[in-house]
């Protein structure tokens, strides 16, 4: 199970990443894994859109079930990876790389400071 | 919950376990496309061990199975297998099964979540001299599927597996172990073995490494139960639970062609005519134009007026596309209809299609 170091975590199997004041947002390795083969990502919140903490943006859809994105911070979506559906399953093979799911621009420094760490989130899934 | 002969093996491959029918029964070990892929290109395994076997014996069997299927049994010679529906008096399908006639006896392999239920019908149904046994725990089952199936198990057997015809089965050897060795499947592939044997784990697990050891040459892999919902829908197979069910009867789930009201009576006869007389909802078909996949248990529309509901939705990994079959009102269902269906606050558009949807 890839648990990188300095990413946070949300209870709902994302990770964030921050890099010059934009937030990248993926799922997690241990998500992908549970949700099989992935095979298309549907985030219908918009580039420019405002989104809040915990609100449903879209779904990921695997071979045999359905899973939300939920927004790990409130702020703004720059920008959705609509390449990743030319080939879904680099979300099944690279969570933390190709496999990203958009970027947000954070409203608010402190909901990113809140999320979980990597050692919180190996508890949360018992890893 | 049970577990089948082979759940070791399972563990040990790294497979993900779900209970499944009251069995922990591997669902997938490397992904359900790659295994998917494996069954359609070369040759693919599947543990369904948790299928159920019911002997009926006695000289009385053969009017007690005419009776309790739908299909014709007085076609069935011995050494053939024939799928078959198990009816109420309503019609409404009680399971799907397929029939095996040995001659002196016949085996009737049904649903594992039904076998309990299955029983206990047969068991109300049962007149003259006819005795039932239950020898689900006694009986392992490999579904050994794929173009490259008969190469595999043809080096572990004398028996030419050549010879044995689509849907016929012989009792032979397979890695010295008494068997019965039959043409099926629920995949689709038309070269597809299925290899009934003793559930014993030692027997199980050595029959196991004879067959991947065997197909070595053919990248032979382990296939889950997720790969055999896909590949099965890809040939619009029923799946019972999902497809079909006490509610709807065999002409509404598009097995017409297993029913045969000529031969006689059976159960169900009466409403089944009726529905054939007169045709209403019907599983059909549908591929969407979305990539968004239709599931189980949504509602499908015309405009505003509702006219039916999805029971099986998948991606096919070999079309690309997304597949599925829905029960469409009558008025709907013909080929070339497009139906929306309702996914959360979406409509996504589709089109009713003939199947199977893999050609071949």
């Amino acid at each position: 199970m890839n648990i990188p170091e300095g990413l946070k975590f949300t209870k709902e199997h994302e990770w964030v990443k921050e890099d010059n004041g934009i937030c990248l947002v993926g799922i997690t390795d241990f998500a992908q894994g549970e949700l099989g083969d992935i095979i298309y990502l549907d985030v219908t919140a918009e580039p420019g859109t405002e989104v809040k903490l915990g609100e449903t943006i879209g779904s990921i859809e695997a071979i045999k079930t359905v899973s939300e994105i939920f927004s790990p911070v409130s702020g703004k979506i720059v920008e959705v990876n609509t390449a990743v559906n030319d080939n879904p399953s680099v979300v099944n093979t690279d969570p933390y790389g190709a496999g990203w799911m958009l970027k947000i621009e954070p409203s608010s420094a402190g909901e990113f400071s809140a999320l979980l760490d990597a050692e919180s989130y190996k508890t949360l899934i018992g890893a | 919950m049970k577990k089948t002969a082979f759940y070791n093996i399972h563990k040990a491959l790294g497979a993900k376990i779900v209970p499944f029918a009251g069995y922990e029964m591997p669902i997938q070990y490397e992904g359900i496309i790659a295994e998917h892929k494996t069954v359609r290109e070369s040759v693919g395994v599947f543990d369904v061990s948790h299928m159920g076997e019911v002997e009926v014996r006695g000289k009385d069997a053969f009017d007690f199975v005419q009776r309790i299927t739908t299909n014709d049994v007085s076609k069935l010679e011995k050494g053939d297998v024939q799928y078959s529906a198990m009816c109420l008096k309503n019609g409404g399908i009680v399971d799907d099964l397929l029939v095996y006639n040995l001659g002196d006896h016949y085996m009737l392999v049904i649903n594992a979540s039904n076998i309990d239920k299955d029983i206990k019908w047969m068991e109300e149904n049962l007149s003259g001299d006819v005795t039932l046994k239950n020898i689900s725990d006694e009986t392992s089952l490999l579904a050994v599927q794929g173009k490259n199936s008969i190469h595999t198990l043809q080096k572990l057997t004398d028996t030419d597996l050549s010879a044995i015809e689509y849907y016929k089965f012989v009792q032979g050897k397979v890695a010295g172990q008494d068997v019965i060795i039959s043409h099926t499947g629920y995949t689709g592939e038309k070269i597809c073995f299925e290899i009934y044997s003793s559930s014993d784990v030692e027997k199980s697990e050595a029959l196991w490494n004879a067959i991947f050891e065997a197909g070595k040459e053919y990248n032979i892999k382990p296939v889950g139960l997720g790969a055999r919902d896909t590949l099965r829908l890809e040939y619009a197979f029923r799946l019972y639970g999902n497809d079909m069910d006490e509610n709807y009867n065999t002409i509404e789930a598009g097995l017409g062609w297993i029913t045969k009201p000529e031969k006689g009576e059976f159960n169900g006869k009466e409403r089944i005519l009726e529905a054939k007389a007169n045709p209403g909802r019907k599983l059909v078909g549908f591929m969407l134009e979305d990539r968004m996949v239709a599931r189980h248990g949504q509602e499908v529309y015309s405009g505003d007026t509702r006219i039916g509901v999805v029971t099986s939705g998948s991606l096919s990994p070999m079309l690309n596309k997304n597949i599925g079959l829905a029960y469409i009102d009558k008025g709907f269902n013909k080929i070339g209809t497009p139906i929306e269906i309702l996914l959360r606050d979406k409509r996504l558009k589709a089109k009713v299609v003939k199947t199977p949807f893999l050609e071949g």
